[in-house]
């Protein structure tokens, strides 16, 4: 019979010829992660069990959330995490300095490749996907079976089918596209299933754009996010990816509950208003918007194209004297490789504070928080009620060339307003 | 699998669980701890102390969307929750919570009927919903062997140190 590329990865992993949608399975997982807020309960449910041997090379544990440890609590939880990667053996622990957002690092590292069984303890594992492996975000006791296990079970999702086609307008990005979709599909009908990315225009995308899609499947209630791998994925993942990886394809005639084709080649940047991501709309129809704060970063919109491209726009101009901008490139590879090349200094020309490599902002966790009626914008993946602050706080989400050109004129823009 | 009785507190759709626990208590994992804080957005402040023991919590479309953390589960069932009936669940909340050993029920009709503070009787084994304040009855479909065993083990963690995922392969393999 014929699969999706979500199925075929599936049957590989539970020793099975082939799975449908809705079995329930037992599957081998290649490779798992694990934060400063969810490892901790994962290390005490493990703590807890006598003797307890974990697959201590397949996890990764990376303290990102409140990094650089923002108060004694914090403290407390990544000293959890270095004890028990000690005591265990963890091979891949990973702390200030050598430590960036969790789903920047894996892919960066080259521990998760195509092919592979990946799930975290993170909503946004689905990240992955982008590389064309199935990747979804678990919870901390789902963790701490599979440390103990090596095993996951799974429902095996349906697949909605997504293809894209047209050409993109300058300054419209994989962001743009995912918030669309997540508009058109909202935000509940995807739950339980898989997204596939697909069509000429996603074909042309670079690997960090597909990241930022696959991280927001999660948005729309999604299992995983998935592209077919390809040129661009070999590209990507050739250096990086130390273990043997394979690189699976849908079948023609494969099964999927839904097809959705979208023609891409009109479309604007999209801001997504408070409080949902499938809230966008395009950044011409929104009308005026003060801001008091920008913040260009996290696992979505933080890569080192993102940055380049804040760059271009900021080169040369200052953020608005009544609007903060905050970036924090969120891998120290990322930073470093911004610094060399002058994008730090361009952004501090600009007057915008260069952050850490930290998820901080982004969770409303430290390092740039928002008070009562303040307004931000975001190159993140949530504007729920309260995410970057107070309550009454609101947070608008877009890609960073808005983001950027929003912070110099104090309200949201489209980029060309600036240039 | 035990009957549950208990009052209502209901929400409304996309609940999410910054809304269930919010991100700056997320350095805390102690249960109680975690339960103080309990839907602190929408409810204030221990909100916990008058939830009672059995209680339910009746919510609309994408209940625990949002992230990963399993301190809204935690903080739920710490709080006395026993149970909470929606429309849909956010999947990675759904699987969190069975894990714990907290069970969900989706019944879109009944998370649209019911209202706050009514007081209803769950029979889990047999998929009933019964409103004790209005006297209307509800069925859902029994839950699937997976979600039996997790709940009857009181977790994942019981289940895989009792029975093991190898047994559950050799069940349905044989099965
Ligand atoms: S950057 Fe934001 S969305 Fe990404 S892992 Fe960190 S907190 Fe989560």
């Amino acid at each position: 019979m014929a699969h999706t590329i979500t199925e075929k990865i599936l049957a590989a992993h539970s020793g099975k010829k082939e799975v449908n949608p809705g079995e329930h399975i037992v599957a081998d997982v290649d490779f798992m992660v694990a934060n400063d807020i969810t490892a901790p309960i994962t290390i005490n449910i493990i703590e807890d069990i006598k003797n307890a041997q974990i697959k201590n090379e397949q996890i990764a544990l990376v303290p990102d959330h409140f990094t650089p440890n923002k108060d004694i609590k914090s403290a407390q939880n990544v000293k959890l995490l270095r004890e028990f990667s000690k005591k265990h053996g963890v091979k891949y622990f990973f702390e200030t300095g050598r430590c960036g957002v969790e789903h920047c690092m894996l892919p960066e590292m080259g521990l998760v490749g195509p092919g592979d069984l990946v799930i975290g303890a993170d909503s946004h594992t689905c990240t992955y996907g982008a590389l064309g492996c199935f990747s979804s975000g678990v919870g901390s006791t789902d963790l701490a079976g599979a440390l103990l296990t090596g095993k996951i079970w799974l429902r095996v999702p349906e697949t909605i089918k997504l293809e894209y086609s047209g050409e993109l307008k300058e300054w419209v990005y994989g962001k743009d596209l995912i918030l669309m979709t997540l508009k058109e599909l909202g935000n509940v009908s995807a739950i339980y299933k898989s997204l596939e990315f697909t069509g000429s225009t996603i074909s042309k995308l670079s690997m960090y754009q597909r990241l930022t899609m696959s991280n927001m499947a999660v948005e729309a209630g999604a299992k995983n996010g998935i592209f077919s791998p390809d040129k661009i994925t070999e590209e990507y993942v050739k250096d990086r990816v130390k273990r043997n990886y394979k690189m699976y394809q849908s079948d023609p005639d494969a099964k999927y509950s839904k097809v959705r084709k979208f023609d891409v080649s009109n479309l604007d940047p999209q801001v997504s208003l408070p409080h949902l991501p499938s809230n966008a709309e395009s950044v011409k129809k929104i009308g005026r918007i003060e801001i008091d704060q920008a913040f260009i970063g996290s696992c979505t919109n933080g890569w080192y194209d993102d940055l380049e491209i804040a760059a271009k726009v900021l080169k040369g101009k200052k953020v608005h004297p009544s609007t903060r901008l905050i970036i924090a490139p969120p891998t120290p590879e990322i930073y470093m490789k911004a610094l060399r090349n002058g994008i730090l200094e361009i952004f501090g020309e600009a007057e915008a504070v260069i952050g850490p490599p930290t998820c901080g902002p982004c969770l409303g966790g430290h390092m740039g928080i928002l008070a009562a009626g303040e307004r931000a914008i975001a190159t993140t993946n949530r504007n729920f009620v309260g995410r970057m602050g107070h309550y009454d706080s609101e947070v608008y989400l877009s890609n960073p060339a808005v983001a950027a050109a929003s912070a110099i004129a104090g309200r949201i823009v489209h980029p060309e307003e600036v240039l | 699998m035990d009957i549950i009785h208990g009052k209502v507190w209901k929400f409304g759709d996309n609940v999410d669980t910054d809304l269930i626990i919010p991100a700056r208590y997320l350095n805390m994992t102690d249960p109680e701890e975690l339960a103080a804080h309990l839907f602190e957005p929408i409810k204030g402040e221990n909100f916990n102390e008058i939830v009672g023991e059995s209680d339910i919590v009746i919510g609309g479309d994408n209940f625990g969307c949002g992230s990963s953390r399993e301190h809204a589960p935690i903080a739920l069932k710490a709080s006395g929750v026993a149970c909470v009936v929606a429309k849909t669940f956010a999947r990675i909340f759904y699987r969190n919570s069975f894990n714990i050993g907290l069970p969900l029920i989706i019944q879109p009709e009944a998370a649209e009927d019911i209202q706050d503070g009514e007081i209803l009787n769950i029979n889990l084994g047999e998929g009933k919903i019964k409103n004790q304040t209005t006297s209307k009855e509800y069925s859902f479909p029994a839950l699937e062997g997976m979600m039996i065993k997790l709940l009857e083990n009181k977790g994942l963690i019981s289940y895989i140190l009792n029975e093991g995922y190898d047994s559950s392969e050799k069940r349905e393999s044989s099965g």
